[in-house]
């Protein structure tokens, strides 16, 4: 079996939604969000970075469950690198945060 | 007319079974490198993330001599030049070589476009003295912290222009190869594994752009 085909006219409505989504974070940029405002940006940084890895880049339509096994083990191993440096340093008091 | 058989092997290498066998082993190869280059920008995001909790201040105050528009055009540029790339593989999948070049050539214009902006930046970082080391100008408060940001600013958007670099030399080659009808609809894995590289640059600047361009409109 052949690769699947997206339509382009799937293509052209990811490419709008990364593109709306390109806006609203830069404009949420501009208003004060507090402490959400790096939550936001990330969550919509998450939202554009999965429509490209699913549409443009097919992991949607790939039908080999090994390269969905590939994906996902690279994307919770950068989880384990992030998180578990993070405990690291915000629990031994190597970084001055507050309360400690 | 090419005989149908022909057609259907075309671009076969010895040591595959089929060609859905070969497309296959070509998808996973890739994926297999794109995961060490995650691992690759991965070190130097848990460097800025530690940086960043660190001295949250000198962050705020390096994302302010960041040019905010030319990071949101080049944010433009790439997702649009993603656009082009993933309809080049669409072009080539029902057969349309010429077009596919054409998309390749326009996407690969474009990340010139986007090296060209960033340039212009990191120029005005040196005339700014925003620039760690012997060259730092900026009178700022814990300069120290804030060399520290453009230290991770420079080595994490220098390493993606390398990438940048490289995509934009593999999208021209690959378009030159599509040009002169080297892929068909059966055979095309190298306009989707260069494509596959083009949209994994794009998914490393969607998280440069708001962890470096957006924190200073931000502070809590």
């Amino acid at each position: 079996m052949a690769e699947h085909v997206v339509s382009r006219k799937t293509y052209i409505v990811v490419w709008i939604a990364l593109m709306a989504l390109m806006v609203l974070t830069a404009g949420l940029s501009r208003i004060d969000l507090g402490e959400w405002s790096t939550v936001v940006a990330m969550a919509i940084a998450v939202i554009k970075a999965l429509l490209v890895i699913l549409f443009f880049m097919h992991v949607r339509y790939e039908d080999q469950k090994i390269t969905w096994v590939v994906v996902i083990a690279g994307f919770f191993w950068l989880g384990i690198l992030l998180a578990l440096s993070m405990t690291d340093y915000l629990s031994r008091g190597y970084l001055g945060v507050a309360g400690h | 007319m090419h005989d149908s058989s022909a057609v259907a092997t075309h671009g076969l290498r010895h040591h595959f079974a089929d060609m859905e066998q070969q497309r296959a082993s070509a998808t996973l190869g890739m994926w297999v490198f794109l995961v060490t280059e995650i691992m690759f920008f991965g070190g130097l995001f848990a460097a800025y993330l530690v940086y960043r909790t660190a001295h949250y201040d000198a962050w705020v105050i390096g994302s302010e001599h960041m040019n905010f528009w030319l990071g949101t055009i080049n944010t433009v540029i790439l997702l649009c030049s993603s656009l082009l790339v993933a309809l080049a593989v669409h072009a080539v999948q029902v057969g349309q070589n010429r077009m596919c070049a054409i998309y390749l050539w326009i996407a690969s214009a474009m990340g010139v476009a986007f090296l060209a902006l960033k340039g212009i930046e990191y120029h005005a970082h040196f005339v700014e003295g925003a620039v760690p080391g012997a060259l730092w100008k900026l009178a700022v408060p814990d300069p120290r912290a804030v060399q520290m940001f453009f230290y991770i600013y420079f080595v994490m958007t220098g390493l993606h222009a390398l990438h940048v670099t490289i995509g934009v030399a593999l999208l021209a080659v690959i378009g030159w190869h599509a040009a002169r009808g080297r892929y068909s609809p059966v055979y095309y894995s190298p306009v989707h594994v260069s494509g596959l590289y083009w949209h994994f640059v794009d998914v490393v600047w969607i998280f440069l752009y708001p962890l470096l361009y957006l924190i200073a409109h931000k502070k809590a």
